[in-house]
């Protein structure tokens, strides 16, 4: 597809595959993978490395001009922290691009949408591009739509599960309704369902934990980067309906219309 | 105020023994086979009708591992503040009556210490003390912190248990974490090896993980010491304590650790034994329990041990510790707590696990955060 190009705030993707930077078993390895992936938009994790530290081991893996570096606040449990989390990104990273993570509840990362929004509405009003994950609830994507968040991320499944696309009637219905880009961010956990998603209509996906604890990561990625193309590309050429029933021979209610 | 008093007293210790030696093949199965595990799968699985399928546990545990935390290693290092305790304690060497040069650091030390800790390339760091509330009370404890908050990501303490004030107040000046071990969860028992001290009230320790979690504590780390009682139901107690307290203060994280009875100068013998392999199926049957939750293993256990349960379920480890205060470059000739199994040195360590497919992270926190907490 030429000029299917994803745009967020001010810049343009290519790949409509987002990556992560957990999990990896080396940052070398880490590196090699999102080569692989192609993709253009990598989260990390502002608790994982050091902003003081120019010889940070992560960091300097992910130097790369095909790459950007899309901070989040992992860690954070209210507003409060997140809007001081992402003005320490801003500052020592060199983006005013942030990944909302609000989950205080450190057991399965669900985010909070009450302090999602709070904190959104703050970081858009301090110029920040936003880009919260939270749950796959419509009305919340409005909400923050409203606030100006510039895209949404809701979640397939929880988070590291690998379990697809449990919330898909969710996310059809967020994907009918949003006006910014929607980013399936978290459960995806192998590449058909990254498909899956992109043949719904998502604009992008977010993968990590499937990438990076998968036996052969490299591998992995390049999969992912294909599965989101090959999911575009059908959704752009319009999916054939599903056929659910056989045609009914007989007309047994209304063939005394023609009688 | 409500607390896991109440839980704890609704259980019998020999009711319990019993129902866990009753587990059969069966229970372990089902135990094996379910998707949410119960305490009583939980049972099953430290259960000695659980032996046969460790191999199985095992896998299941390492797997379920590497999909939560990936294929990495949180680093940290303890660092000992001081060897004066108020406590009799049977089985420690900082026991009061034991006859140590006792040693405070000071300032200075504590930054010496930190510097060479720093130096090794650890940035999450666990501050260790005895209990001596007049001279390493809450006060010294708030200074040490302050001293060596600039320099580290994430600090943690094991200490005396505090009021929940005192943890609020370590909280909003940078403490992350809070470990503290019950010892034992029998209650006679516990009097028997704690007969003087603060320590020897043992519902006050006991609560203690409610009033960090009233107080907001980010982490608060669990655990039994292996000798004292019988292993498998102070493990019971150990996750119906972390059960409980997930469903209490569910913005809080939670580690267990494993500490076995060590040698040290006059101490005790471990009562009931814990071999590896039990120590294995108890870790992985943790695993399978929970998810989430962080498993520790420290330099107790010997280098063997070590280099294969990293692949196991341990999430978090510590390398070329020190258990003595000023142990790394101050006063190194110093008795240690106990003694350290695993000498070998952080880079060593490191090589270790690389030589696994496992990255070790030094940095996992961002101390600056904790400042805007509510």
């Amino acid at each position: 597809m030429k000029n299917d190009i994803l745009k967020i705030a001010d810049k343009e993707f290519n790949s409509r595959l987002f990556t992560g930077t957990g999990k990896f078993s080396a940052s070398e390895l880490m590196k090699q993978a999102i080569v692989a992936s192609e993709s253009e938009l990598v989260t990390v994790a502002l608790k994982r490395v050091d902003v003081k530290d120019d010889q940070d081991d992560m960091l300097f893996h992910l130097r790369d001009n095909r790459i950007n570096l899309l901070p989040n606040t992992s860690g954070v449990r209210n507003a409060k922290e997140a809007v001081f989390a992402a003005q320490l990104a801003r500052e020592a990273l060199e983006t005013n691009w942030i990944k909302l993570e609000i989950h205080p509840d450190p057991k399965y990362l669900l985010p909070d949408p009450v302090e999602t929004l709070k904190a959104a509405e703050e970081l858009v009003s301090l110029g920040f591009v936003v880009m919260p994950y939270i749950h796959a609830d419509p009305v919340l994507c409005k909400r923050l739509e409203e606030v100006g968040a510039q895209c949404v991320m809701p979640l397939g499944a929880p988070i590291g599960t690998n379990k697809g696309l449990k919330t898909r009637d969710f996310l059809e219905i967020i994907i009918e309704q949003s006006k910014v880009p929607v980013v399936v961010d978290a459960g995806i956990g192998a590449p058909s369902h990254a498909a899956e998603a992109m043949e719904l209509g998502a604009d992008a996906v977010l993968v990590n934990t499937a990438i990076a604890v998968s036996q052969n990561p490299i591998a992995m990625g390049e999969a992912f980067k294909m599965a989101v193309i090959a999911g575009r590309m059908a959704y752009n050429a319009r999916l054939a309906p599903v056929e659910d029933k056989k045609a009914i021979a007989s007309s047994p209610l209304t063939s005394f219309l023609y009688e | 105020m409500s607390s896991f008093k109440d839980t704890l007293s609704q259980f019998d210790w020999d009711d319990t023994m019993q129902s866990i030696l009753g587990k059969t093949a069966v229970d372990v199965q089902h135990a094996l086979n379910s998707k949410k595990r119960t305490l009583e799968d939980f049972k099953a699985l430290i259960s000695p009708a659980a032996k046969p399928y460790l191999e199985e546990m095992a896998q299941l545990s390492s797997l379920i591992t590497k999909k939560r935390f990936g294929n990495t290693m949180q680093m940290y290092a303890p660092m000992y503040l001081s060897n004066e305790c108020q406590n009799i304690c049977t089985y420690c060497g900082f026991s009061l009556t034991n006859k140590i040069p006792r040693r405070t650091l000071t300032d200075e030390e504590i930054l010496k210490e930190a510097a060479f800790l720093k130096a090794k390339g650890y940035d999450h760091i666990l501050l260790v003390t005895g209990e001596a509330n007049r001279t390493v009370g809450v006060d010294y404890l708030n200074n040490a912190i302050q001293l060596i908050r600039s320099q580290f990501s994430n600090i943690s303490i094991e200490v005396q248990p505090l009021d929940q004030n005192e943890y609020e107040l370590l909280a909003s000046n940078g403490l992350y974490a809070v470990l503290v071990y019950q010892e034992t969860y029998h209650r006679e028992e516990y009097k028997k090896h704690h007969p003087k001290g603060k320590k020897s009230n043992f519902d006050y320790r006991l609560e203690t993980p409610d009033r960090l979690g009233k107080a907001g504590m980010h982490k608060i780390g669990l655990g039994a010491l292996f000798g004292l009682e019988d292993w498998r139901a102070d493990c019971f107690f150990t996750a119906l304590h972390l059960k409980y307290l997930q469903k209490t203060y569910w913005k809080t994280k939670y580690s267990i650790s494993f500490p076995r009875l060590r040698p040290f100068s006059g101490g005790l013998e471990p009562k009931v034994e814990m071999t590896d392999t039990d120590l294995v199926q108890l870790i992985c049957a943790y695993r399978l329990l929970d998810e989430d939750v962080e498993l520790s293993i420290s330099t107790r256990e010997r280098e063997v041990f070590r280099d294969h349960i990293v692949q196991l379920g341990i999430t978090s480890m510590s390398a070329e510790s020190k258990t003595n205060p000023g142990g790394y470059t101050i006063d190194k000739q110093s008795l240690e707590q106990f003694e350290i199994s695993d000498e070998r040195s952080t880079e060593t360590i490191s090589q270790m696990l690389k030589s696994q497919n496992i990255e070790p992270v030094w940095k996992d926190w961002e101390n600056d955060w904790i400042s805007a907490m509510p």
